[in-house]
């Protein structure tokens, strides 16, 4: 890739190489290569039903790809789960927004630190001393994780009584809280109006300067995605139309193509 | 955003008041009870219910841990309390020899039965908690009728020899002086009655606070994300079958101990005895007392097994009335209106009272 010669020494945190999947007779992603490198906020944007939150769902192992392979952190991610895909360090957030409703804020994301301060239930029932040292820490980096999202004084508010643009906050909250490599944020800016996009920018500028991870994010607000990703690949029938900076993005005949027709 | 508490409902600290008021509760009621058994003014037919209604309080407990908190749907609980019941009164004759003392061979034989019961829950959630959906719902439905009819055909009794066990009656021969354990579908006959209100009143507490202390904990927390949106609980890392494992066979294992304390309470007992109908029962008391509230399913556990046995002077009528309380309570409980208008009512107390 000629953009990012300069990375080339540094091995990715993420590499996808000639990634598909077909469902059924259907082909969803063909063929795609993208790389993400460590501190790297990355936009994918595509036309609606180019296959971004497939690639997403290939990514989480969601679904099974048909072809191709991911490397994450140097190693290969076939034949991992879910689970093990969220304990190796990708973490992410849903298109539609799913919170555990009838948990107040701060239990959302007390859950995920479920793999990273773990002890066992017995410890629980018995309230040993364990339980008491890891529930405090897990409240204190909890409250912390909501102080960053600006959802602290919402933290004993049931998720589901929530408004919408802190609902989306409190994903990528519990998202943090599973301490991930790299963050994957299915439409961030969704349902936000432009004031609270603009705090959203700011806050995942933040975040990856914060954690030291990689953002890779779908989004279909233009300002967000030229304002904060310093790469961009464009997604189209599943196909990898484009990538570049967003500079080259925006003035590729390709991409304007297929967003606005022949 | 400005902070508007009064549309949002402050969660946590209701939960906290929620878990001190049940054993606050349990403890006035036991002591209310003890001063009317002390003093005489308890009828001999409250007296012989106070043991089962600790027995279907903990079984209930525990079914909420399964169906609220964690929201898989199981109809087998009377199938687990079966386990515990037969395997306590068989563990509780075995050491009637060895360990004369009453109340540590049933304390023995409540963990036994606890044990066993939950045995039997991991075996039926290996397979089932994989799956999405209401398969664990049949399957113990299956359960208990499964299990229902293997201690309606099992034999076993204890002589000089040893332990013996048949599913066939003819074959089944013991040493004179033998005793039998469990009589096919007479069930088990001649048990030494050990529970009591005491014990039965501690399993109660012993309860609350398995669950309690299981809700807010890191697990607590996995069983409830899990039931709230499965797909996000995995994506943050939350193992999905392990995590309703831990609460479908903590379910089992209060059903066991339960079930255990059940079968000491009398001198003999059925198969029968632990049906579908039982399994519905506790349901009914699980959902009437309210899908995660253990408070609730402490009162309605209570009030719905006294209420057949107040209206007993109604006669015929008396399963009528039974149904029509419930028809009200459940339209009660679920009317926004009237919820809103008690609410309001505390809300003023609470205000007046400061």
């Amino acid at each position: 890739m000629a953009d990012n010669t300069d990375k080339s020494v540094k091995a990715p945190v993420l590499d996808v190489q000639e990634l598909g999947i077909d469902f059924g007779g259907l082909t969803a992603v063909n063929d795609l290569n993208m790389q993400v490198y460590d501190g790297e906020i990355v936009g994918l944007i595509g036309p609606n039903g180019a296959g971004k939150t497939t690639v997403f769902n290939l990514l989480t192992k969601v679904y099974k790809p048909t072809r191709g392979k991911i490397y994450f952190d140097g190693k290969d991610t076939a034949g991992k789960s879910v689970v093990d895909i969220n304990k190796a360090g990708i973490a992410r957030t849903f298109q539609n927004i799913r919170l555990f409703g009838n948990l107040t804020v701060l239990d959302n994301v007390k859950t995920g630190f479920h793999n990273v301060i773990p002890y066992s239930p017995i410890t629980a029932i018995l309230r040993l001393p364990k339980y008491f040292s890891s529930e405090k820490e897990i409240n204190e980096k909890a409250m912390d994780l909501l102080k960053i999202m600006e959802l602290d004084k919402y933290a004993d508010y049931k998720a589901s009584n929530l408004p919408y643009g802190a609902q989306r906050r409190l994903e990528i909250a519990r998202a943090l809280a599973t301490n991930p490599k790299l963050l994957l944020l299915d439409e961030p800016a969704a349902g936000m109006n432009p004031q609270e996009t603009a705090e959203l920018m700011d806050m995942i500028r933040f975040v990856r300067d914060h954690f030291k991870i990689a953002v890779l994010l779908i989004e279909h607000d233009m300002k967000l995605v030229m304002g904060i990703c310093e790469r961009i690949t464009v997604l189209n029938y599943g196909m990898m139309l484009a990538q570049g900076t967003p500079e080259e993005i925006q003035s590729n005949p390709e991409v304007i193509k297929a967003y606005l027709g022949d | 955003m400005k902070e508007k508490s009064s549309i949002f409902s402050r969660f946590g600290d209701k939960q906290h008041r929620g878990r001190l008021m049940s054993f606050v509760l349990v403890i006035i009621a036991y002591i209310a009870v003890e001063v009317l058994v002390k003093t005489g003014n308890l009828g001999s037919m409250f007296s012989s219910l106070l043991v089962p209604i600790t027995c279907y309080v903990v079984a209930a407990i525990g079914l909420n841990l399964n169906v609220g908190i964690s929201g898989e749907l199981n109809l087998g609980q009377a199938g687990f309390m079966s386990v515990g019941a037969f395997c306590g009164i068989c563990v509780s004759g075995i050491l009637a020899g060895s360990v004369t003392a009453g109340i540590p061979r049933l304390i023995i034989a409540i963990i036994c039965g606890a044990v066993l019961a939950a045995v039997f829950g991991f075996l039926i959630g290996i397979p089932v908690l994989k799956l999405q959906g209401d398969y664990l719902a049949i399957v113990t439905l299956a359960f208990g009728q499964i299990i229902k009819s293997i201690f309606m055909n099992a034999y076993i009794g204890i002589d000089t020899d040893g332990l013996h066990f048949s599913f066939v009656e003819s074959t089944f021969k013991l040493q004179p002086g033998g005793k039998m354990l469990l009589n096919g579908p007479m069930g088990a006959t001649g048990t030494q009655k050990i529970a009591n209100f005491t014990i039965g009143t501690i399993l109660v507490i012993v309860a609350l606070f398995v669950v309690y202390n299981l809700m807010f904990s890191r697990s607590g927390r996995a069983i409830m994300a899990a039931r709230d949106n499965r797909i996000a609980a995995e994506s943050v890392g939350i193992p999905i079958s392990r995590t309703k494992m831990l609460a479908f066979v903590t379910s089992a294992a209060l059903a066991g101990a339960a079930g255990a304390l059940y079968g000491l309470n009398y001198s003999t007992l059925v198969p029968n005895k632990f049906d579908f109908n039982t399994s519905i029962l506790i349901l009914v008391y699980v959902v009437l007392g309210g899908l995660g509230n253990m408070t609730g399913t402490i009162i309605s556990t209570v009030v719905l097994i006294l209420l057949p046995e107040l209206l007993r002077s109604l006669q015929d009528y008396r399963m009528l009335i039974y149904a029509v309380v419930l028809i009200v309570i459940m339209l009660v409980t679920n009317n926004e209106w009237l919820m809103t208008k008690w609410k309001s009512l505390f809300a003023g107390k609470a205000k007046g009272g400061a």
